[in-house]
């Protein structure tokens, strides 16, 4: 029974780290940039989060759904302005860009924001729990697992449903044939980062309310979130959601054997995962 | 007024120049034919007119504007329509996706539509949820030319697109381009194959290294001079 507990809650852990993943996995699908700056923008969503919450007074998914527009706004602007002029056939200059973003996002929110770790307060959620049968499940951890699903859904649907997934599979498959097209990739590529801030925010809202956070935070998130993709098989979003659950369930299997196991045994599991397949579980056909 | 004018068209790629000063008229409804060696400079020059290499504004004229300088995706939208050289189908689309993507920003009442583009090519709407990469080398140049049909250009550029196929698949292809004319549409088709260039054509430009060294009609123009024009006099 224990076991069974263990993985359940495995599986809702990686709820939350496909919400970490999912952003990363759709703006490295689109235009293959690995942005290093992804865990640090999670964490300031998670500020701004907490800044609507204490300045309005509104709870948590409300300040979440006002901070949703800001930063896809946010994401919109940092690819117009900054991503697509160093996106080329060159890997290393976006890479480095990003890697800067995340050293100035740290400090920037250090500044504002001090070194103090924080938390979004979410009231009785914070404790609430569902009896599963002999089980018992936080409502948080499954929020964050639904949550993760019908993002998932949701980005599957625009990705293969709508005439902007369209654009989104033709330029990334070959910018220049879509611009033939009429696609202007630079702006395709600045509504997919603002899409992907938006799974950003909702991350953020879930590492806030069931974590404390600090300015530091997001490297690690980061990890998590690049061993889920990576898992998954890159470009693929379900691939992504197993990528997580994958990671879950192997942290909270260490953590059960030994509870300093739980970290190494997640890192582990990637290791694993990658050495039988390399190109990860749901590999595209072609790239 | 021509609809489509090039005046002085040059090109580079680094040091080394592909275009040295082209002119070209292409009337309305009018059919043009480009051949020429490889090497010619042929794909600079359809490159060069959507937009895919950019030129001073006034290098090519469209419609009385000068668009040397505008995006291609700006190009497209305002009528000029690529097939493109290797037919390049985007592989993770389906056909029919790969249809719908030529009319992702020009959306124009036209003749071409996706009923219509099935029409010209049956076989098209058999295989539309199959990848287009899953087609035969014919069909996916079918895919290619209605792709570009999608968007009801005013000018349709093809670039060799019977490059890799056999005699019998092009002649098929090529069968569909009466209809095309039909509808209005001024064409340029890029050809190393001369036959099948000079059938549809009201007028052929010969192209030898990035310079233009023949023109006329396709039935006052000899073998001779043809040949002379393409390989060069010393040939
Ligand atoms: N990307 C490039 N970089 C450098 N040189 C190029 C490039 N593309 C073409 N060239 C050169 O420019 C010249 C013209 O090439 P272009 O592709 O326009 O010829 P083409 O007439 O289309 O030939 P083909 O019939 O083989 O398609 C050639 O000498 C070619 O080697
Ligand atoms: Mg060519």
């Amino acid at each position: 029974m224990i076991w069974v507990d263990t993985v359940l809650q495995g599986v809702l852990l990686g709820g939350l780290y496909a919400l970490f993943a999912l952003g990363l996995s759709l703006v490295f699908g689109i235009m293959r940039l690995v942005n290093l700056a992804h865990g640090d923008l999670i964490v300031l969503a998670a500020y701004l989060i907490l800044m609507i919450v204490t300045l309005l007074g509104l709870g948590p998914f409300l300040a979440a759904l006002i901070a949703l527009p800001i930063m896809f706004a946010l994401g919109w602007a940092l690819q117009r302005v900054v991503l697509n002029r160093v996106l080329g056939t060159d890997i290393l200059p976006p890479l480095l860009v990003t890697f800067g973003l995340s050293v100035v996002l740290q400090n920037a929110l250090l500044e504002g924001f001090s070194a103090d770790s924080r938390r979004i307060p979410a009231g009785w959620l914070e404790t609430a729990s569902l009896p599963i049968g002999p089980i018992s499940v936080g409502v948080m951890p499954l929020l964050t697992f639904l949550s993760a699903i019908g993002v998932t859904l949701v980005l599957q649907f625009i990705f293969y449903r709508t005439s902007l997934g369209r654009a989104f599979r033709a330029t990334s498959d070959d910018p220049v044939t879509a611009s033939l097209m009429g696609v202007k990739p630079s702006s395709v590529f600045a509504q997919a980062t603002g899409i992907a801030m938006v799974v950003v925010t909702i991350a953020a809202l879930y590492l806030g309310t069931r974590a404390n956070f600090d300015p530091t935070t997001g490297p690690a998130r980061l990890i998590y979130a690049f061993e889920a993709v990576i898992i998954g098989g890159l470009g693929s979003l379900w691939g992504t959601l197993a990528g997580g659950i994958i990671i879950g369930v192997a942290q909270t299997g260490g953590a059960q054997i030994n509870p300093e196991w739980q970290i190494l045994a997640g890192h582990i599991a990637f290791l694993v995962v990658l050495l039988i397949r390399p190109r990860g579980l749901f590999p595209r056909a072609f790239d | 007024m021509a609809l489509l004018e090039t005046r002085g068209l040059t090109a580079f790629y680094g040091d080394f120049q592909a275009l040295f000063g082209v002119d070209l008229d292409l009337a309305e409804g009018e059919t043009m034919a480009v051949i020429g060696a490889n090497g010619a400079g042929k794909t600079t020059l359809m490159r060069s007119i959507a937009g895919v290499i950019a030129q001073k504004p006034d290098m090519v004229r469209f419609d009385g504007e000068n668009i040397g300088a505008m995006a291609p995706d700006d190009i497209m939208a305002a009528g000029i329509a690529m097939v493109p050289e290797g037919r390049k189908l985007f592989p993770s689309l389906s056909v029919e996706e790969n249809l719908l993507m030529g009319a992702h920003r020009r959306k124009v009442d036209g003749p071409w539509r996706l009923e219509t583009v099935y029409e010209l090519f049956p076989i098209l709407k058999e295989r539309r949820h199959q990848p287009g990469t899953a087609l035969s080398g014919g069909q996916q140049q079918m895919v290619s030319i209605g792709r570009a049909l999608m968007s009801n250009p005013r000018v349709l550029l093809c670039d060799e697109i019977s490059l890799g196929l056999a005699p019998v698949v092009i002649k098929d292809i090529y069968a569909a381009f009466p209809r095309i004319r039909e509808t209005g549409a001024s064409i340029v088709v890029v050809e190393q194959d001369i036959g099948q260039a000079m059938k549809v054509a009201d007028r052929v430009h010969c192209m030898m290294e990035g310079r233009v060294t023949l023109s006329g009609r396709p039935d006052e123009l000899s073998r001779e001079a043809i040949h002379d024009a393409y390989f060069g006099a010393a040939a």
